[in-house]
């Protein structure tokens, strides 16, 4: 399950990235756009001004938990493609929690509590997929993706039924939360610096316990060698379903930011996990699991989204081509190790 | 067709599994090929049916080099292997899997196919429905169908590698017919075997192997003590001297039934005391590690009680079986053993069971100089155990096992390691067994089963027979292994 992991040199990884920027500015060639003015528009997107890159930000933040929280289940060896479906019951819960409360407590508490709503949202619904995996001998990708489409669908329903605006039922969403019920933000730069520094913070508590803590190390076992950490005594099934609970609530928490950040649209909305959840898994794959590293390729993979507006914007091309080269970047990556790793093992058999 | 091979090589890493073997087979005979386990026997057989490539040598079909990249081109040229396990696919019917690997264009014909398997399988008496699941279907049905796959095919050299572990009596004699009646119509058949016995029975020719090499050819018949010899390439020695009294008991079997899909092992009684040292003898797939793993609490048995120091432990967890004592080390070193990607410094950070939050990495890397150190591995704490020797893995295994325990169940411990290390391994698992530890192992290795145990528990087909080792030699335990006394 884990051989996609090996440590990659340096050189590989050079080619692989040379080679995904060959591959991506050959399909804007084919387009007919030059490279050379797409990368200006994609950075200019991104860093133009200060609005633009509280956009960066915005987008940064929930990539940033997911990574976290990707980062446990990888180290477990498992791929929690329900990450998406975590996202969305932890905008789901923090929503259900805020719209209960807003008018009997103070918004500090509201945003405070609705934080442990959606911490736990996105647990229950990880640790769902883990029971599944665990118990149901369902494989975790496929669990997760039928997760995932279960929770769109309970947003859907909550959007145009129980939850829906007054008077106007539609998908955009709904009803906005008030501005005392968003995060708070320093004037003229729409980021608030508490979801940036609890994101880091994500991060940062992830990559210590993993290296630090028994249970990260525990982890590191069973993602290597299931059987072997099972033989020499270590709760292999209780560390997998801690791990799915772990990532559900860090997804949980990026569900949370995706309500109430500055630059949110304070509501629940179909499809508000934005593919966020998939993009930290390119994150990761392309971090080799390194916590340190997920944090600038994060970063560089949210500009990379907001930038690539701008190519929609000016030259009317699809915005997706951002996802394009950010794909194309993991592929080759992936690739790279793919016959680095065939190659060193030799002739196959 | 004429088999020849020449000067063959295959390596598996350090390992020599087939060093230079060159092996000559006339057609029309039924061949043995006769070797304890990892004697590289079926490493030859795959590199003969295509399954492996060899690092040297030459393999000649009636004179003519070949050289195979797949099982499917060896089985083009006539070479069909019938693996140990049978390689077909249990959740699709019989028909269909006489069909897979037909060489037929697009279109299956399972009309004509099915007369066709059909009239193959009544030429040997074999009762097969084209129609079954073969999931439903007995190991000696499976085995049947596969021969008539490859014989339909058009093979005429059938390799059957341990074809009797798993199948019963009738299916035996049944299968023993329809060889013989293969060689009549001229094919040659190779009989892999561990058991003296039926070699002894069946084959015309036989070829001895041991530690990857040729240490015998006979034509048949030949006395047993000759086959033993060839086999164990060792001098016949005499046993150890009878024991003394030992402790109280501390691992209690009662009429324990267990099995896997091969075989079964059934209603064994065993009392273990402290202090004791009971070898498992048997060739590969005899049911030694059946019973060692129920002594883990790695399989439940269908019946029967288990007790360690005085606790009944029947269907209890593995983990429960860890508190009271037991340790268990695998044969699989980097498969089950040691975790490929860890270094030694987090192997004794994981195995060091303290319940803090924290690893103490200090002490972890402390822990592992000193292991290191104990137990003369060639490594450095932080050496990824994948880079570590085979015998150093094996090394790294030993030295993870916890200290304290009551119990050591240990499958092949000195596999690997040099006359040298094994003894000093010996010595120092030999000081916990006088500190009252218990010890049960798993070996194919006749000295180190003789020298170490008190008693031996010989495995044959899923029956156990119990030697006092003082009153063993090694003749005897060799011919008891290839099945004397079982019948």
């Amino acid at each position: 399950m884990n051989n996609w992991a090996i440590q990659a040199r340096p050189l590989p990884r050079i080619i692989a990235i040379l080679s995904a920027l060959v591959f991506s500015a050959f399909i804007l060639l084919i387009l007919g756009t030059s490279p050379l003015d797409a990368v200006a528009l994609i950075l200019s997107g991104a860093f133009g001004s200060s609005t633009k890159l509280a956009y960066v930000m915005t987008a940064w933040v929930p990539v940033l938990f997911c990574s976290a929280g990707l980062l446990v289940t990888f180290a477990a060896g498992l791929w929690n493609i329900g990450i998406e479906g975590q996202i969305i019951m932890g905008a789901l819960f923090a929503t259900g929690l805020m719209q209960t409360l807003q008018d009997s407590l103070q918004p500090g508490a509201v945003l405070i509590l609705a934080a442990f709503a959606g911490l736990m949202g996105g647990a229950c619904w990880g640790m769902l997929a883990g029971a599944l995996r665990l118990y149901g001998n369902v494989n975790e990708i496929f669990g997760g993706l039928g997760l995932n489409f279960i929770a769109g669908s309970l947003t859907v329903y909550l959007v145009l039924g129980p939850w829906k605006r007054p008077g106007i039922g539609s998908t955009s969403g709904t009803q906005p939360f008030p501005s005392s019920l968003w995060l708070p933000a320093f004037k003229g730069f729409q980021v608030s610096p508490i979801e940036v520094l609890l994101g880091l913070m994500a991060m940062v508590f992830v990559g210590w316990a993993l290296r630090g803590t028994h249970f990260g190390l525990q982890l590191k076992a069973i993602g290597k060698n299931l059987r072997a950490a099972f033989l020499k005594g270590i709760p292999v099934y209780q560390r997998m379903f801690l791990a799915f609970g772990l990532c559900g609530a860090l997804a949980g928490l990026a569900g949370w930011v995706l309500v109430v950040g500055t630059s949110a649209r304070h509501n629940l909305f179909p499809l508000i996990s934005s593919g966020y959840g998939f993009l930290a898994i390119l994150v990761v794959l392309l971090a080799n699991l390194s916590a340190l590293w997920s944090v600038p390729i994060s970063f560089f993979f949210a500009a990379i989204s907001m930038g690539s507006l701008q190519l929609a914007l000016q030259r009317q091309l699809d915005s997706s081509l951002g996802g394009v080269i950010q794909g194309m970047l993991v592929l080759s990556i992936l690739v790279t190790k793919g016959l680095q790793s065939r190659l060193l093992s030799g002739h196959g058999k | 067709m004429k088999v020849e091979l020449r000067d063959i090589h295959k390596y598996f890493g350090s390992i020599r599994a087939n060093d230079g073997v060159t092996l000559s087979i006339e057609p029309g005979t039924l061949h043995g090929l006769l070797g304890e386990n990892g004697a590289g026997k079926s490493t030859l057989m795959k590199v003969l049916s295509g399954f492996l490539s060899p690092d040297r040598g030459e393999i000649l079909l009636d004179g003519k080099p070949v050289r195979f990249h797949s099982p499917a081109q060896s089985v083009v040229l006539g070479v069909g292997m019938l693996h140990q396990d049978p390689l077909d696919f249990p959740s699709l019917r019989v028909i269909d899997n006489f069909l897979l690997g037909s060489p037929e264009g697009g279109l299956l014909d399972r009309h004509r196919n099915r007369s066709r398997l059909t009239e193959l399988a009544s030429q040997f008496d074999f009762k097969l429905d084209p129609d079954a699941f073969v999931s439903d279907l007995s190991i000696g049905e499976r085995q049947q169908l596969e021969m008539i796959r490859l014989l339909g095919l058009g093979v005429s050299v059938l390799i059957l590698d341990e074809p009797t572990t798993a199948i019963s009596a009738q299916q035996r004699e049944k299968l023993f017919e329809a060889l013989h009646q293969l060689i009549g119509q001229g094919k040659t058949v190779i009989f892999v075997s561990h058991k003296l016995e039926e070699v002894k029975g069946l084959c015309s020719n036989v070829t001895v192997m041991a530690h990857g090499k040729v240490t015998g050819k006979t034509i048949m018949p030949c006395p047993t003590e000759a086959l033993v010899q060839m086999m164990f390439g060792r001098p016949l020695t005499a046993g150890r001297q009878c024991a003394v009294a030992f402790g109280k008991p501390l691992l209690e079997l009662e009429n324990i039934t267990v099995s896997d899909w091969r075989l079964g092992v059934k209603s064994l009684s065993l009392e273990v005391r402290s202090g004791e040292v009971i070898g498992f003898a048997g060739l590969e797939g005899s049911g030694q590690p059946l019973v060692l793993k129920v002594c883990a609490g790695l399989l439940r048995p269908s019946a029967g009680r288990i007790r360690i120091a005085a606790q009944d432990m029947t269907g209890k967890p593995y983990r429960h079986f860890l508190e009271t004592g037991v340790a268990y080390m695998p044969t699989g070193r980097l498969e089950e053993g040691l975790i490929a990607g860890m270094t030694l410094t987090e192997h004794a950070a994981l195995v060091d069971h303290h319940p803090s939050l924290f690893v103490d990495w200090t002490l972890a890397m402390r822990t592992a100089a000193h292991r290191i150190e104990t137990y003369n591995i060639k490594g450095e704490p932080d050496t990824l155990v994948e880079e570590l020797s085979g015998g150093n893995q094996q090394r790294a295994l030993l030295a993870l096992l916890p200290s304290q325990r009551k119990l050591l169940l240990m499958e092949h411990p000195t596999r690997g390691l040099d006359v040298e290390s094994a003894e000093y391994i010996w010595r120092l698992l030999l000081n916990r067994v006088q500190q009252g530890t218990a010890i049960l192992f798993i070996s194919s290795d006749l000295d180190e089963l003789l020298d170490r145990s008190d008693r031996i528990l010989v495995f044959f087909g899923g029956k156990v027979r119990i030697l006092e080792t003082c009153e063993t030699n090694m003749l005897q335990l060799g011919e008891s292994i290839g099945g004397r006394g079982f019948e």
